[in-house]
C-alpha cells in the first residue's frame, strides 16, 4: 500500500502544481490582453492625433476633420446626465441606507440591481419613445436623459453601500445629543461617507462617458458645434463608431485618435479613484 | 425645537422617498412604453414573431429567430472562453497570489471593464478580426474543419469574433464575482482540507465546492452581460439575419439588430418589430440578472450560517 | 486515576519533540524558545490566557501556520525523529499523518458520508468501494457518532447539531489514519452535554493516538489530559503531569493562573 500511495502521491502533487501554474497563466494572459489593447490604442492613437484634430469638426473624407464638436457634445450630455442623475441617485441611496430595511427598500434594491444589468440600448429605445418621438427629433437633451437613467441605479447603490460603512456609533452619538434624524444624516453621516460617494460618482461618470448604444438614436450625431440641447448632438463614442465602421483608412486613423482621448479620460478617472481610495482606507 | 425636528424629518423623508421611487418608476415606464410601442407587431404576429426565420423589413416579414440564434451562439462562445479564464484568475487572486501581487492584478482586470464597448469594437475590427481570419480561424479550419462548426468562408467577421470580444468584456465581472464568493468561503474550510493531507489544488476544489452556487451566479450574470452587450458585437459580428452552423459566418444578435437598424426604421410596423425585440431583450436580461442575484446571495447566506 | 496511567508511560518514547522553537508574525514574536517532548499515546493539554500562543504553537506542529503570509519559524520540531521544518519536507504527507480538529466545527458542504470519505478518497487509502464504506463506518464508530447518523449518511452534514458536527470532523480526521491528533479548543463552541461527549471521546482515543488539545477550560484539561503545558506571553511556563500542575505546580505563575488570580 505504501508504494501505490507514494505513486498516487506524486501524481497528486503534479496535478496540483500544473493547476496552480495554469491559474497563474490565466491571470498573465488577461493582463497581457489588457496591455495589448491599451498599447494598440496608444500607438495608433498618438500617430494620428493633433491639436487641429481636437478642435475641428468632421469634414468630407480627404479634407481632414476632427472631433471638437464631439468632445463638446460628450461633455454637455455627461454634464446634463450628472446634474440630473447624481442628486437623484445620491438621495435614493440615502433612503436605501437609512430607511430601506423594509419591503419597499428590498424591492427598489432588487430593481436597481437588475436595472444596472439591463442593456443600455434598452434605455436608448425607452428615451426614444418617451422624448424623441413626441419632440419630433433627436436631441442632446434626450441623450443626456438616457445617460442620467443609466447613472441613477449605479449611484444609488454605491451611495447606499458607502453610507452603510459609516459606523452606527456615529449616528447614535449625534442622536443622543438631541439632533433630529435629518440633521444627523445630512451633517454627520453624509460627510463621513462623502469620499466614497464621490468616487462612486466619478466611476459612474466614467461609465456613461463611454456609453454609445443609448446615444445612437437619442442624441444621434451632428457635424457641427452645437450648443443647444434641443438639437441633435455629436458625442465621442458615436463619432468613434462612425469612423470605425467607415470605409476609408483616414477615418480609421481618426477613430483611433478619438479612442485615445476617450480611453485616456476614462483610465485617468479610474486610476485617480483607485489612488484616492487607497490613500483613505 | 422638537417640533421643527419632526417636521424637518418628515420633509427629509418625503424628499428621499420621491427620489428612491424614481427607480421603480423607470422600470415601470420602460415596460409600459415598450409594450405600448410594440403593440402593432405583438397583435399582428403573436408568438410567431419569435419563431419566424425570415427578417425582411421591406416585405413586412418579421421573424426574430436569427437574432435569438445569433445571441445564443455568441453568448455561449463567450462563456466557453471566459468562464475557465475567470475561474483561473479568481482562484489565482484568492488562493495563490500574495496580496501585493493580487491587488494590482485585480485592478488591471477591473480596468478591462472600464474600457468602453465601442473601443472593444474598434479593436475587434482592426486587430482581433484579422487575427481570427489569418491565424485562429485558419488553425481551427485546418484541424477541425470536418466539423460544420468550422466550415465556410473565413472573413474574420462573424460569430466567433463576436464571441471572443464578448468573452473579454465579461471576464472582469465574472472574475470579480467569483473572487468575492471565494473570499466568503471561511478559512476553516481550507484548513480542514489541508489538515487531511489535501494538496493545494485539492484544497481549492473544496473551496470551489463551497462556492458552487455563487460561481453559477457569476456565470449567469456574465451571460446576462453577454446577451445585452451591444456596440462591440454590432461592429464585429457581420450583421446578417441568417442562421448558420458555422461560427465563422456573420450573424446578428438582438442587441446588434437594434443598434444597426433603429435609426433607419421609419415605418411604424418596422419600428414596432424592433421595439418588440428590445422588449424581449429587456425581459431576458431582467430574468437572467434576477436569477444571478438569487444564486449569489445564496452563497453568502449559507456561509454566514455555516460560520455561526 | 489518570496520573497512574501516565506514570506507567513515563518511559515511553516521545512522539513529538520540539526544541528551541521561535515563531514570528511579521516582526512580532509570538512564541519564544519553546522546547517540549510530547509522549506517544498520551493526551497533552495546552492551557493559558488568550493570546498566550497556545493555538499558534499547536499550529506549528502540522505547519498550518505556513498558510498565513508573513510568518516565520526558527528551531526544530521533530515527529518520529524527522524534522518537519527541514527543507524538502513534504507538507502534504506530513499533514496527513497529523489530524486536526478546529475550534468551530467545519464540515464540508457535502453529505455526512462524503465528509468522512473525503480524506480517504484524496489520499487513495481505500482498496475498493466496500473498503471505503468500512473505513467510513469505522471512523464514525470511533468518533462515537455512528449510531446517531447511520440512517442518514447521505444527508447534509449541516443538518447535524453543533456537537455532532464536531464529532463528524473528528471522524473525518480519524478516517485518514493519523498518528497524532491536534485539537484546537474543540469544545469551546459546544454546550455542556456535547462537551462531555467530546471529552469522553478524547480519553477513549488515546489508546491509538497521540493527542494534543488546546483548551481555555482548566477543568477540561484536568479531566482529559495526562500532561499539561501552561503558556503565557509566548513562553512555556510549565510542563508537567496534569495532576502535578493542578495540585502542586512548580511555578508561582502557574499557581496564580490555576487559582484564578488572573486570566
Amino acid at each position: 500500500m505504501a508504494e501505490t500511495n507514494s505513486q498516487n502521491h506524486g501524481r497528486r502533487k503534479l496535478v496540483s502544481s500544473v493547476m496552480t501554474t495554469l491559474t497563474a497563466a490565466c491571470a498573465v494572459f488577461v493582463v497581457a490582453v489588457l496591455l495589448l489593447i491599451i498599447s494598440y490604442i496608444a500607438i495608433r492613437g498618438f500617430s494620428s492625433i493633433s491639436v487641429q484634430f481636437l478642435i475641428d469638426t468632421p469634414k468630407p473624407v480627404g479634407e481632414g476633420g476632427g472631433i471638437g464638436n464631439a468632445i463638446l457634445g460628450s461633455v454637455m450630455m455627461t454634464a446634463l446626465a450628472a446634474v440630473i442623475g447624481l442628486p437623484i441617485g445620491v438621495l435614493a441611496g440615502i433612503y436605501l441606507a437609512e430607511f430601506g430595511n423594509n419591503w419597499y427598500g428590498n424591492v427598489v434594491r432588487f430593481l436597481a440591481d437588475t436595472l444596472v444589468g439591463v442593456p443600455s440600448i434598452i434605455i436608448g429605445i425607452f428615451i426614444y419613445t418617451l422624448i424623441v418621438v413626441p419632440m419630433g427629433r433627436q436631441s442632446g437633451l434626450a441623450g443626456g436623459l438616457a445617460l442620467a437613467l443609466i447613472m441613477i441605479p449605479i449611484v444609488a447603490r454605491t451611495t447606499e453601500e458607502m453610507i452603510r460603512l459609516v459606523p452606527d456609533a456615529m449616528r447614535e452619538g449625534a442622536l443622543a445629543l438631541g439632533a433630529p434624524q435629518w440633521r444627523v444624516t445630512w451633517n454627520i453621516v453624509l460627510p463621513a461617507a462623502s469620499t466614497g460617494i464621490a468616487t462612486g460618482a466619478m466611476l459612474a461618470i466614467a461609465r456613461i462617458t463611454g456609453e454609445t448604444a443609448p446615444l445612437l438614436f437619442t442624441a444621434l450625431n451632428s457635424r457641427f458645434y452645437n450648443f443647444y440641447l434641443d438639437q441633435p448632438m455629436s458625442s465621442l463614442t458615436v463619432q468613434i463608431f462612425n469612423y470605425a465602421t467607415g470605409p476609408f483608412e483616414v477615418e480609421h486613423a481618426m477613430a483611433w485618435a478619438a479612442t485615445l482621448i476617450l480611453v485616456g479620460i476614462i483610465l485617468v478617472i479610474n486610476v485617480l479613484v483607485r489612488f484616492l481610495t487607497r490613500k483613505r482606507f | 425645537m422638537a417640533k421643527t425636528g419632526t417636521t424637518g424629518d418628515k420633509i427629509f423623508r418625503t424628499v428621499l422617498l420621491i427620489a428612491v421611487s424614481i427607480i421603480p418608476l423607470i422600470v415601470a415606464a420602460i415596460i409600459y412604453m415598450m409594450v405600448q410601442n410594440s403593440l402593432p407587431t405583438l397583435q399582428r404576429f403573436g408568438v410567431g414573431f419569435l419563431t419566424g426565420r425570415e427578417w425582411i423589413p421591406a416585405q413586412e416579414t418579421f421573424g426574430a429567430l436569427p437574432f435569438i440564434y445569433g445571441t445564443i451562439v455568441s453568448s455561449v462562445i463567450a462563456l466557453i472562453i471566459s468562464v475557465p479564464l475567470s475561474l483561473g484568475i479568481a482562484i489565482f487572486l484568492v488562493e495563490q497570489a500574495p496580496k501585493n501581487l493580487a491587488k494590482p492584478i485585480s485592478f488591471m482586470v477591473e480596468l478591462l471593464a472600464a474600457i468602453p464597448s465601442v473601443v472593444y469594437g474598434l479593436w475587434g475590427i482592426f486587430v482581433l478580426a484579422p487575427f481570427v481570419r489569418d491565424y485562429l480561424g485558419a488553425f481551427l479550419q485546418k484541424y477541425l474543419g470536418f466539423l460544420p462548426l468550422f466550415q465556410g468562408r473565413l472573413t474574420g467577421i462573424g460569430m466567433l469574433t463576436g464571441g471572443i470580444i464578448l468573452a473579454l468584456m465579461i471576464i472582469p465581472i465574472l472574475t470579480a464575482v467569483v473572487r468575492d464568493v471565494l473570499e466568503v468561503v471561511p478559512v476553516t474550510q481550507r484548513e480542514a482540507a489541508l489538515a487531511l493531507g489535501a494538496t493545494k489544488w485539492e484544497t481549492t476544489k473544496v473551496v470551489l465546492g463551497n462556492a458552487a452556487s455563487g460561481i453559477a451566479g457569476a456565470v449567469v450574470l456574465g451571460l446576462g452581460r453577454a446577451i445585452g452587450e451591444t456596440m462591440a458585437v454590432t461592429m464585429v459580428i457581420g450583421n446578417s439575419p441568417q442562421i448558420s452552423a458555422s461560427v465563422f459566418e456573420p450573424a446578428y444578435t438582438i442587441a446588434s439588430v437594434l443598434a444597426a437598424n433603429f435609426a433607419d426604421a421609419t415605418e411604424k410596423i418596422y419600428l414596432s418589430a424592433l421595439i418588440e425585440m428590445g422588449l424581449v431583450l429587456f425581459f431576458v436580461t431582467f430574468a437572467v440578472n434576477a436569477l444571478a442575484k438569487l444564486l449569489i446571495i445564496g452563497v453568502s447566506r449559507r456561509n454566514g450560517v455555516a460560520k455561526a | 486515576m489518570t496520573y497512574r496511567i501516565s506514570e506507567l508511560r513515563q518511559t515511553m518514547r516521545s512522539k513529538i519533540s520540539v526544541s528551541n522553537l521561535n515563531f514570528y508574525y511579521g516582526k512580532t514574536q509570538a512564541l519564544q524558545d519553546i522546547s517540549m517532548e510530547i509522549p506517544e499515546r498520551e493526551v497533552v493539554a495546552f492551557i493559558g490566557p488568550s493570546g498566550c500562543g497556545k493555538s499558534t504553537f499547536l499550529r506549528t506542529l502540522n505547519r498550518m501556520n505556513d498558510t498565513i503570509a508573513g510568518t516565520r519559524v526558527e528551531g526544530k520540531v521533530t515527529i518520529d525523529e524527522q524534522n518537519i521544518y527541514a527543507s524538502g519536507t513534504d507538507v502534504v504527507s506530513l499533514r496527513r499523518k497529523i489530524g486536526m480538529v478546529f475550534q468551530k466545527s467545519n464540515p464540508f458542504p457535502k453529505s455526512i458520508f462524503e465528509n468522512v470519505a473525503y480524506g480517504i478518497r484524496i489520499n487513495g487509502i481505500h482498496k475498493n468501494k466496500a473498503d471505503l464504506h468500512e473505513r467510513v463506518e469505522k471512523a464514525l464508530r470511533d468518533a462515537a457518532l455512528w449510531d446517531e447518523v447511520k440512517d442518514r449518511l447521505n444527508a447534509s452534514a449541516f443538518g447535524l447539531s453543533g456537537g455532532q458536527q464536531q464529532r463528524l470532523c473528528i471522524a473525518r480526521a480519524l478516517a485518514v489514519q493519523p498518528q497524532v491528533i491536534l485539537m484546537d479548543e474543540p469544545a469551546s463552541a459546544l454546550d455542556p452535554i456535547a462537551t462531555q461527549k467530546i471529552e469522553e471521546l478524547v480519553v477513549d482515543l488515546k489508546k491509538d493516538y497521540t493527542i494534543v488539545i488546546v483548551t481555555h477550560n482548566m477543568q477540561q484539561a484536568s479531566r482529559v489530559s495526562d500532561k499539561t503545558a501552561f503558556f503565557m506571553l509566548g513562553k512555556l511556563v510549565e510542563f508537567n503531569p496534569t495532576q502535578k500542575v493542578f495540585q502542586n505546580p512548580d511555578e508561582r505563575l502557574t499557581e496564580d493562573y490555576i487559582t484564578g488570580r488572573f486570566g
